[in-house]
């Protein structure tokens, strides 16, 4: 597994604690759900950064009232074709406004980075090397979007309206 | 008419692109056939029982003349001559070479064509009525809000791995052409009191192995929330729908465990933060779709010219076509003609690369070079000149498209069966030929009016066996091929699933059955103009399942 940030491969500062591992004061940490809401209070006296591991079957509302103390959320793809953290990805940075580190774990893989950059997504754990190394070629790979998402990008229906209106001669009539 | 522009050709090349260097990284080897599957079906490409299948959508059913070529060059270059019209508008070819998937898709994107999100567990091809634009009895052209639809969901970041497939269908007319009930979301529009038009938002409603006619939990959705609360439902089926099992996967089943009333809170809830927003319909939005509709520049013309009447007198094969296969246009003088693609003894939904030039040649001549695929499985010109209808009758006899079989007993929906899906537990196209022969004879058809036959090789549905006035489900018993046989199911606006009739029937004997069962009805019905449906939904099951039965 590699981690791929800001478009490379990096290495991952931050340290996974299982459910009753002791946490190191001075270390970034990501803590599953169930144990960060339990010790939320408690969590949010530490100086490193905390990020939480969601699964992808808990509401992300509960994790709301929470999110300014939160440097990092991970949500999970158990397979690729589980697509739950997709919604839950929007939500945090469309609706909640969180501006931490998202992170998508499990199963990443290549054709899936172009969705997860679109949905909001800045880190990834890529389950296989070689498409770690192609992250910007798939990433890259298509230039117009029809719809607005996490990435704020200008969907076609909104960007048509800046240029002109093709011309009938010009443009190809597809009945 | 919509047209192209750069956005919606950069981005079909684009798709093109990436399915060629998926398609390379397969042959190498880097993709295992499992990982490259996902990638595949993506992109309308199946595994089926002898090669890959490629469907490609046909949005709205809508295509031009160009577009129609183009898929009979596709047919005759990398295929064996044909192609197979479905019933979500959709085509498929049967037999095109893995290495040459990306050739055929890049001379399709040429005509914007694709086969995106005609497979995989994302948001399918929308579809609406074949007559939109052209039928009387419509309230404004809903492919307007179809492509609106298309390319807001068209490789959508947040659905494109749902739990299950989703089919959305619209329709604008007093009687549903687009099957709208039946759909994981149906739209209909309409005028509520005060004038304005909106939808009414249907979910939940599908076939398949467990059948739901769709709940109505929105019945009037000013238009420019139409993105927001289809992102809405969308939402809630994404994080809630079941992945579980395969078999419960679909939306109608959390409607169905929620709730339709639970289910519409969920909805509310996920759409009252995002409505202002960004997905918000604003007036020059929906003017910018619509301006690049084009809509044909009609003559004006009075009904019932003197050519027609002429010809309805001297010759009695085309009167029995005019009768059958000509619709009411909204513009005087013009007509809508369906195509039969149901010839006796024909495979349901079928055209060759010949027929298909021809009839794009015709389209050209008659119609202002516009084509629609209908989810009967049939074509459609939809802009004819009424003065033009000899003429043109003459041509489609030639081609082989004027059986004028069209809403009768021989117009059979049917999915390919056991001949070419692997999902498939009895052959259907066979079937459906034997019936096309059995009542070949069109007074006969004529005199039984109305009556649409249905059939589906397996549990899953695709021939809409439910929603058949007659539905033939084939099923497996002891390795050997049999047909559950339902009747009363209807697909229109007031839709109903069938019911059985009795036993399950072996392959062999199915074309009987189905030929007591008319008799039954030719004996129970009150009168010559009491059609199949009424007849049952007056006299139920029980009456034909004794006819049908007795002597079994």
């Amino acid at each position: 597994m590699l981690l791929v940030r800001g478009g490379r491969v990096v290495a991952d500062r931050y340290l996974r604690v299982l459910d009753d591992a002791p946490i190191p004061d001075s270390v970034p940490v990501i803590i599953p759900a169930a144990r960060f809401l339990a010790d939320a209070a408690e969590l949010a006296r530490r100086e490193a950064p905390t990020g939480v591991l969601w699964p992808n079957n808990r509401r992300i509302s509960e994790l709301v009232p929470h999110l300014d103390r939160v440097a990092l959320v991970a949500l999970a793809f158990p397979t690729f074709k589980d697509g739950r953290a997709y919604s839950q990805a929007r939500q945090l940075r469309e609706q909640y406004g969180f501006r931490g580190e998202l992170r998508a774990t499990g199963n990443v893989l290549r054709d899936q980075f172009l969705f997860l950059v679109r949905a909001g997504f800045d880190s990834f754990e890529v389950t296989k090397d070689a498409d770690a190394a192609a992250f910007a070629e798939a990433v890259g790979r298509f230039s117009v979007f029809y719809q607005p998402a996490g990435d704020r990008r200008a969907p076609a229906l909104r960007a048509r309206l800046q240029h002109a209106r093709p011309s009938v001669a010009d443009a190809h009539e597809r009945v | 008419m919509y047209l192209y522009d750069d956005f919606d050709r950069t981005l079909v090349a684009e798709r093109v692109a990436e399915f060629r260097d998926q398609v390379r990284r397969r042959l190498s080897g880097e993709l295992s056939e499992d990982e490259f599957k996902l990638l595949r079906l993506m992109n309308g490409v199946y595994l089926q029982l002898h090669a890959y299948m490629l469907r490609i959508a046909i949005p709205y059913g809508t295509l031009s003349s160009q577009q129609l070529r183009t898929l009979g060059h596709v047919a005759r270059r990398y295929d064996r001559n044909y192609g197979h019209f479905t019933t979500r508008q959709n085509i498929q070819f049967n037999w095109i070479k893995l290495e040459e998937l990306p050739d055929a898709m890049a001379d399709l994107a040429r005509a914007g064509l694709h086969g995106m999100q005609t497979s995989g567990n994302c948001v399918r091809n929308i579809t609406t009525d074949q007559w939109a634009a052209v039928a009387p009895d419509e309230i404004e052209d809903p492919r307007i809000w179809a492509e609106i639809l298309r390319q807001h969901l068209t490789l959508h970041p947040e659905f494109s791995f749902l739990p299950r497939k989703f089919k959305i269908a619209v329709t604008a007319a007093a009687h549903d052409r687009a099957a709208v009930r039946v759909h994981d979301i149906g739209l209909r529009l309409h005028s509520n009191g005060s004038g304005e038009v909106g939808f009414e938002v249907v979910v939940g409603g599908g076939l398949g192995r467990t059948p739901f006619v769709g709940k109505t939990i929105k019945p009037f959705l000013p238009k420019r929330d139409l993105l927001s609360y289809v992102e809405a439902i969308l939402r809630v089926y994404n994080q809630f729908g079941r992945r579980d099992n395969i078999y419960k996967a679909r939306i109608k089943i959390l409607v169905h465990d929620l709730g339709a009333e639970a289910f519409a809170k969920e909805v509310d809830a996920e759409w009252q933060p995002i409505r202002d927003g960004a997905l918000a319909l604003d007036p020059a939005l929906i003017a910018e779709v619509t301006a690049r509709f084009r809509y044909p520049d009609y003559a004006e013309l009075d009904d019932n010219p003197s050519e027609v009447a002429q010809a309805r007198a001297s010759d009695r094969r085309f009167a029995n076509w005019l009768g059958n296969s000509v619709a009411n246009h909204k513009v005087s003088g013009h007509a809508i003609v369906t195509l039969s693609l149901k010839p006796e003894g024909g495979p349901p939904g079928d055209a060759t690369a010949e027929q298909m030039d021809a009839i794009a040649d015709l389209a050209d001549r008659y119609s202002f070079g516009e084509i629609r695929v209908g989810h009967e499985q049939n074509l459609v010109l939809p802009h004819v000149e009424q003065r033009e209808l000899p003429a043109l009758w003459r041509a489609l006899d030639k081609v082989g498209v004027a059986t004028p079989n069209i809403g009768l007993v021989s117009d059979i929906i049917s999915c390919p069966g056991l001949d070419y899906c692997s999902l498939a537990n009895t052959r259907s196209i066979p079937v459906a030929q034997e019936l096309t022969r059995r009542f070949r004879d069109l007074d006969l058809a004529r005199d039984l009016g109305r009556l649409h036959i249905n059939i589906s090789g397996c549990i899953n549905a695709c021939g809409h066996h439910h929603v058949g006035h007659i539905g033939l489900l084939g099923v497996e018993k002891n390795g050997e091929e049999y047909f559950q046989v339902t009747i009363g199911g209807r697909a229109d606006e007031n839709a109903e699933l069938g019911a059985l009739v009795g036993p399950a029937v072996p392959y062999a004997e199915v074309a009987d059955v189905v030929e007591d069962i008319v008799a039954a009805y030719l004996e129970l019905r009150e009168r010559p103009n009491e059609i199949f449906l009424d007849t049952v939904k007056r006299v139920g099951v029980e009456p034909f399942k004794e006819r049908v039965y007795a002597a079994r």
